[in-house]
């Protein structure tokens, strides 16, 4: 009873338990996860982002629909992210409400997730779902995040065509020149476009547009694994190589300069503008195809997923190498000021060498 | 990370557009630190039993007032033992007359919780109950 082959072979509820299991985080999930990788990196992933209410998921709804409904119709998988209460753990996953009209499509797979803590617009574990689904054979993988606002850019890393999705009467121009969300978009989209104030949104973006190519800064402030301590301000200390990465994710980005994001005008609920934005995501995904995009943006997802990793793995083996006592009291004088959280890193990490 | 959850869907079936019961438990479940997938009005027993397979859910409630529970109930739990999740708890709100608990209770049912029924009693027992699949999964 091997998971990982029943969802090579097929079977919805070992891939819906997977799921689970590559969610929690457990031995077995990622040992699954691990002989599944072979079989991951065919399919195409396609990010949905942008403010709450704007309709991601009633876009998402429909561009799963035009993809089921083509002349060659593609396995679709949804991955829709929702919040997580920082205050009760618990969370209200209610993408599905704007999705029924997938049901009963054996080509479609819909799964919620809440982002269980994570700052970034996605969960943790949201990239290990897609690679589950990737292996599982879905050609497209439609990832929705959390209402997002301005600094929510992890699917940038994750999805190889991001589409930013806002609605008229959000916000004025300045919001639109803000870096952040904004800055991720291949595709623009103004959804809802059948309500009062659409051009002046539309206004705003092209203008936007007009002033700055995505800027090389956009990864700079990451997020960082909340529970990793900053290791930065110790100048000397620079084994990890997250720089590097961070430079070849914005890298990426800086090469795309030639993309000039379109903006599409869609009205979801009716379906309007969904096959031309179908053909923009076509016409995006061909460009990274054609000067080797595609690859450079597998290549810095997997470096910076292989540095997150590696920082867990590092942290990980230095909490087993380290006595708890010696970490009690180095924080005992940090907080008693003794010591600056610097000179404390300092001491933590050489204590350890000895 | 490696944490677990409860994950329980609320739905709806069949025609009646009341939902205010349903959000109410949701709403309970979720600051008991659950993770609440809510599908939203009129669905059928597929639908319902299709988004318990692809969310992997210990739980499902199902809130119903259009007097329709003795078709629409051993539906679910049909289509879901077919999928192979007869381990999945189902559990009842809404106008359920007091002569039909019984049955419902034999099919499998695992609560029925009419009005005045206290969120925490429901919360408790769909947590024991999770507990009990998750620790036999």
């Amino acid at each position: 009873m091997d998971l990982a082959q029943e969802v090579l072979g097929g079977n919805r509820l070992a891939l819906a338990r997977l799921l689970t299991q590559v969610e929690n985080g457990t031995p077995q999930g990622l040992a699954a996860l691990e002989a599944l990788y072979p079989h991951t990196g065919k399919a195409q992933r396609i990010g949905v982002t942008g403010p709450p209410g704007t309709g991601k998921s009633s876009l998402v709804n429909q561009l799963a629909l035009h993809l089921r409904r083509s002349d060659s119709p593609r396995r679709v998988a949804i991955l829709a992210v929702d919040p997580t209460s920082p205050f009760t753990g618990g969370a209200i996953l209610g993408d599905r409400v704007r999705m029924r009209d997938l049901s009963g499509d054996p080509g479609v797979f819909i799964r919620s997730m809440a982002s269980r803590g994570s700052l970034g617009g996605l969960a943790a574990a949201t990239s290990g779902l897609a690679a589950v689904l990737d292996a599982a054979g879905f050609d497209v993988i439609l990832i929705e995040t959390v209402g997002a606002g301005q600094a929510e850019v992890d699917i940038a890393r994750l999805a190889h065509t991001v589409l930013v999705v806002e609605a008229p009467g959000l916000g004025d121009d300045i919001q639109a020149i803000k870096a952040g969300i904004l800055e991720i978009a291949d595709i623009l989209v103004i959804n809802k476009a059948d309500q009062p104030g659409v051009e002046a949104t539309e206004r705003a973006l092209l203008g936007m547009l007009q002033l700055a190519h995505p800027s090389p800064h956009i990864f700079r402030d990451e997020r960082r694994h909340h529970h990793l301590p900053d290791l930065e301000p110790v100048g000397q200390v620079s084994y990890l190589p997250e720089t590097a990465a961070k430079k070849a994710a914005l890298q990426v980005s800086a090469q795309f300069d030639d993309w000039i994001p379109p903006v599409q005008r869609t009205v979801a609920i009716e379906g309007q503008g969904i096959a031309e934005l179908a053909t923009q995501i076509e016409k995006h995904a061909a460009h990274l195809h054609s000067n080797g995009g595609w690859e450079r943006r597998e290549a810095a997802r997997l470096q910076s997923e292989l540095d997150e990793l590696l920082q867990q793995a590092l942290i990980a083996r230095w909490r087993q190498e380290t006595p708890a006592a010696h970490y009690e009291a180095v924080l005992e004088r940090l907080t008693r000021r003794m010591l600056s959280p610097w000179q404390a890193v300092k001491e933590l990490l050489e204590g350890d060498r000895l | 990370m490696g944490e677990q959850k409860i994950r329980v869907l609320v739905a709806k079936p069949g025609l009646d557009g009341h939902d205010r019961g349903a959000k109410v438990v949701a709403r309970a479940l979720r600051d008991a630190g659950m993770e609440v997938i809510y599908t939203g009005l009129r669905q059928t027993p597929e639908m319902i039993a299709e988004s318990a397979l692809q969310e992997d859910v210990d739980a499902v409630g199902l809130s119903i007032l259009s007097g329709a529970h003795m078709v629409l109930v051993p539906r679910v739990l049909d289509l879901l033992r077919t999928n192979g999740q007869s381990n999945v708890c189902v559990f009842l709100g809404g106008i359920i007359p007091d002569e039909d608990v019984p049955q419902l209770l034999a099919l499998g049912v695992s609560g029925v919780y009419g009005p005045g029924t206290s969120t925490d009693q429901i919360v408790n027992d769909v947590r024991r109950l999770a507990a009990g699949r998750q620790a036999g999964a």
